[in-house]
Parts: structure tokens; C-alpha cells; sequence
């Protein structure tokens, strides 16, 4: 089990928890404003980003070489920027918070 | 605002994004959502990918939570088809008989797979499209049942192809009979029809081209498929992806301009009043390119949705995206951007050092038209940057593989 807060961009702070599946499919499936994974969640349509909380980037990790690749073009991408469609629930990301990037 | 009524009718990518993007543009009214389709709105990509290959419940491949229609107000009818449009009272039918009044209607009926008129195939054992949830469960159903697991695809377009790559995931022993000379031909270039034929060859599905399927012999259990030059060809499971036709008969039967698909302008409206049309049946004009196009997709149908919602709305605004795909087969990953057609140059660029990546530039003279990106997402992103802001693109660099590929190093300064 994971506790995932999602901070929209008028800011609204939603806590949500789940044991399975993709963070972009806890949000969808909880109307988190600003994540669509329109593309189901196969990294390709950017429609997920959000920027992890700087003290959670360890434990989410690096975004793969696709992932970078599709971030890399994107407006307001950051360092700690992840299309959240793969990033796995896990115990390993309990208590992360995200930022969403878009409206 | 608050009294206006917006049904849509057809609950896939088009027609629910439409509603959820309604609310976020402030429509206060009323939002009925109609389908045939029994099942909670799902994500259609995944059918012939990983909700084929998976005991996934669709469930998980749903578009949206249940709850979140309630928590929007969006009144979700599934399992009711929509049979007639009033346009002047403004009315809908409903095959269970109860009616529902509209202020603003949006047609989102999408395509249905064209089953072509062989001799036999109405007779055929386990013989499918691809195109529902309830096609997938039956696909699945039949492979599961049977020993020898023979599977012959129809069509070698995407929907036939991604089919080929899962059956064979599941044990299937997959051939593909296209009756064009190359595969994928009605959808992209000879380099990307090589690519995937080898692609397919390499994982043991049998592709064959030029084959005209004249007849298909049901026996007991399996068939026996039939090609004009006499080859025949058995198959205990036949997947049918020889295209779409587009749902049309609704908007025909009030009066609305249809040709490759329902007509629409540049708000998505049709030439009906208060009647809009989106998503596979729309045929909508391209700004980028300057031509009418149908395209069978998830962005056209989200991104359609977004602008019919901002028109309903009253807001000014127009359709103007450059469009995109992608496919998914065996771990290759294929990400298009733009529209080829009318490419009178291809630049085929590889990576140093890399076997499986690589992208396909189109070019019109000095115009950047589209880019294939073959487990490439930099290619595609860039393709997608350069085609937007109409960059001109250094030829000689971009066909050089040791030239790092990004945008600074690849524009002509």
C-alpha cells in the first residue's frame, strides 16, 4: 500500500493510495485534474507529467531513455519532471507528493 | 446555461473525453453520454495489445472510473443505441423507445470493421474483427480453446499487424494475408512496410502479400481460407482488419454533409445546425497541411473533443493540430507525427550504434511534412517540434548518424 499526493495546478491537494498499477491510473481513475493518460499509459502522448517533490526523486527514480526522450520537448519540463504512467505503485514510493504540470 | 441539454451519442475517446472536457470548460447544462456498447467506456489502443495478451478485466482498461461521471454529472446511458434524430424538434430516439431532447448534438459513432463479402465468411468458425471489448473476449476465447491454435489475420494494416505480434505472445501459430502488394501499404512508406514485414518474419509470423482471399470453408472446429492463386491456408481462428466504414447513417439521415465521413468545419460542426460531429466518422479539414483528412485516432478524437466542448461553450476557437500515432508490436515502439502523403523525398536516419532505431523523414521540397520514429521518441519529438514551428531541417546533417540528433545541430540556421 501507497499514500501518492497529487498537487494540481490550482492547487488542490489530493491524497490517494493504491497497491497496484500506474500512478497515472490511480489519478484517472480519482478525476486528478491535469493527468488524461489518453494513450493508456504506454508513453506516448506526455499527457501525464508531473514534477516529483525534490526529496521523493530517489525513490521514483529516473525516467527511462523513452520517457527522457518524450520529456525532453515538453513546456515546463524540470529535472525532477515524470510521465507518471510509469512510475509503478509500490510500497517502495509511499508518502511521495507530485506536482502536476498541467491544467 | 444551466437549462441547456448536450447528448452525444457514442461513448469512446471522442464522445467521453467531449463530456468530461465539457464540464472543464464551464458548461453547466445537462450531459447525456449514449452507447451501445454495455461496457464502461475502455481505452481502445490496448484491445489488440495488452488487454489481448493479459487477463486484464476491462475494467482496468476504462477511460474513466464510474465515479467520476456521477461527480461530473455526466449521465452515462450504456447498452442504449440511438436510432433516429429529430432536427427539428431537436430530439433523439432511443431503441428502447424513450426519446431525449438536445440543445447541442454531438455524433461520435466512430467506424465499424468492414467484414468484405468472401463467399463462406458468413459461415466461418471463430472469425473476428477487432474492434470491441467483446471482439477481444471472443478472440481470446478461441485461441484458449483450441490446441492447435492456428490464427489467420486478414489485412495487414495496424489493427491486423499489433493482432499478429499478440496472437503469437498467446502460442498461436499467426500468418497475415494482405492483398496489397506490401503491407501497411494504405498507411505508410515502403521503408516502414520493409521494416515491419522483417520485423514479423523474425518472430515466425508468416506474412503473405498480394493474396486475394475468394472463399473461406468452415469444417467442424477450424476453416480452410481460400487466396485466388489457389493457395489455401488453415485456421482455427480468422481476425478480419481490412478497414473501417464509417458510422454515418445517423448524420445522413438528417440532411448532413457526408463525404470519407461526416463533414465538418474548422469548430467541428456539421452542415446541420446544432449538430457537430467528431472522432474516426469526422471528415475535417487540416489547417497544417490544407486538406480535407479522416483519421482514425486517439489525438483526432481527444483533441477534437476539446475544441466541439469549446464551441458548445461559446468560445472562439479552431481545429489545428498536427496529428499522431503511435504502435506498439513485440518491443518495437512506432511514433508517427504529421501526414506523409505528398512526400516527394524520405530521409531515413539511423542512430550510431543502434540497430533497432531509427526514423523516417518526409520531406516536400524544403517542407518537413512527418517523421517516423522506430524506438525513437527524440526523432518524434523533435519531428513534432520542427513540423509545428515549420523549422527548415540541414538535410546533410540529419542523414549524418554522427551528428547528435537534437534540434539545435539539425536546423538550418
Amino acid at each position: 500500500m501507497a499514500k501518492v499526493t497529487f498537487i494540481t495546478t490550482d492547487n488542490e491537494k489530493i491524497t490517494l493510495e493504491a497497491s497496484s498499477g500506474s500512478i497515472m491510473e490511480l489519478a484517472v481513475q480519482n478525476g486528478v485534474k491535469g493527468i488524461d493518460g489518453d494513450c493508456g499509459g504506454v508513453c506516448s502522448c506526455a499527457t501525464c507529467h508531473v514534477h516529483v517533490n525534490e526529496n521523493d526523486f530517489e525513490k521514483v527514480g529516473e525516467p527511462s531513455e523513452i520517457e527522457a526522450d518524450m520529456l525532453e520537448l515538453e513546456d515546463e519540463v524540470s529535472e525532477y519532471s515524470r510521465l507518471c504512467c510509469q512510475i509503478k505503485v509500490s510500497d517502495a514510493i509511499d508518502g511521495i507528493t507530485l506536482k502536476v504540470v498541467e491544467e | 446555461m444551466k437549462d441547456k441539454i448536450c447528448v452525444i451519442i457514442g461513448a469512446s475517446h471522442a464522445g467521453v473525453n467531449l463530456a468530461f472536457s465539457l464540464r472543464k470548460e464551464g458548461w453547466e447544462g445537462e450531459i447525456h453520454l449514449f452507447d451501445g456498447d454495455p461496457v464502461l467506456p475502455y481505452h481502445r489502443p490496448p484491445l489488440s495489445k495488452a488487454y489481448l495478451t493479459s487477463d486484464d478485466a476491462i475494467e482496468q482498461n476504462a477511460l474513466k472510473a464510474k465515479s467520476t461521471y456521477e461527480n461530473e454529472r455526466i449521465n452515462l446511458h450504456l447498452g442504449v443505441i440511438v436510432t433516429a434524430i429529430d432536427k427539428n424538434q431537436k430530439v433523439v430516439s432511443l431503441e428502447n423507445g424513450e426519446s431525449q431532447k438536445y440543445d447541442s448534438l454531438v455524433i461520435a459513432t466512430g467506424a465499424s470493421p468492414i467484414i468484405p463479402s468472401i463467399p463462406g465468411i458468413d459461415t466461418a468458425t471463430n472469425l473476428y474483427p477487432l474492434r470491441t471489448a467483446k471482439d477481444v473476449l471472443n478472440i481470446k476465447k478461441a485461441i484458449h480453446n483450441s490446441t492447435t491454435k492456428r490464427a489467420v489475420v486478414i489485412g495487414a494494416g495496424y489493427i491486423g499487424l499489433e493482432t499478429a505480434a499478440s496472437l503469437k505472445k498467446l502460442g498461436a501459430t499467426v500468418t497475415v494475408l494482405e492483398r496489397e502488394e506490401r503491407i501497411l501499404q494504405r498507411v505508410t512508406s515502403p521503408v516502414m512496410s520493409d521494416f515491419f514485414q522483417k520485423l514479423h518474419t523474425e518472430h515466425d509470423v508468416a506474412i503473405f502479400t498480394s493474396k486475394n482471399v475468394v472463399e473461406i470453408k468452415a469444417t467442424a472446429n477450424t476453416n480452410t481460407v481460400i487466396c485466388s492463386d489457389n493457395t489455401s491456408y488453415e485456421a482455427d481462428l480468422i481476425i478480419i482488419g481490412v478497414g473501417v466504414r464509417v458510422n454515418s447513417q445517423l448524420a445522413s439521415s438528417i440532411g448532413a454533409e457526408i463525404e470519407n465521413g461526416i463533414k465538418v468545419d474548422q469548430t467541428t460542426a456539421t452542415s446541420i445546425k446544432d449538430v457537430y460531429a467528431i472522432g474516426d466518422c469526422s471528415f475535417h479539414h487540416n489547417p497544417r497541411y490544407d486538406r480535407y483528412i479522416r483519421l482514425e485516432s486517439v489525438q483526432n478524437a481527444v483533441d477534437q473533443a476539446k475544441v466541439t466542448a469549446r464551441t458548445i461553450c461559446g468560445k472562439d476557437t479552431i481545429y489545428d493540430t498536427i496529428p499522431w500515432f503511435w504502435s506498439d508490436q513485440y518491443d518495437i515502439k512506432l511514433q508517427m507525427v504529421g501526414l506523409s502523403q505528398g512526400h516527394d523525398e524520405i530521409i531515413v536516419r539511423h542512430e550510431e550504434g543502434e540497430a533497432t532505431k531509427f526514423s523516417v523523414w518526409y520531406f516536400k521540397g524544403d517542407e518537413l511534412l512527418a517523421v517516423d520514429g522506430i524506438n525513437n521518441a527524440k526523432a518524434y519529438v523533435i519531428g513534432t517540434k520542427f513540423i509545428k514551428s515549420k523549422s527548415l531541417v540541414d538535410k546533410s546533417k540529419l542523414r549524418n548518424s554522427t551528428e547528435v540528433l537534437k534540434p539545435a545541430n539539425l536546423l538550418i540556421k
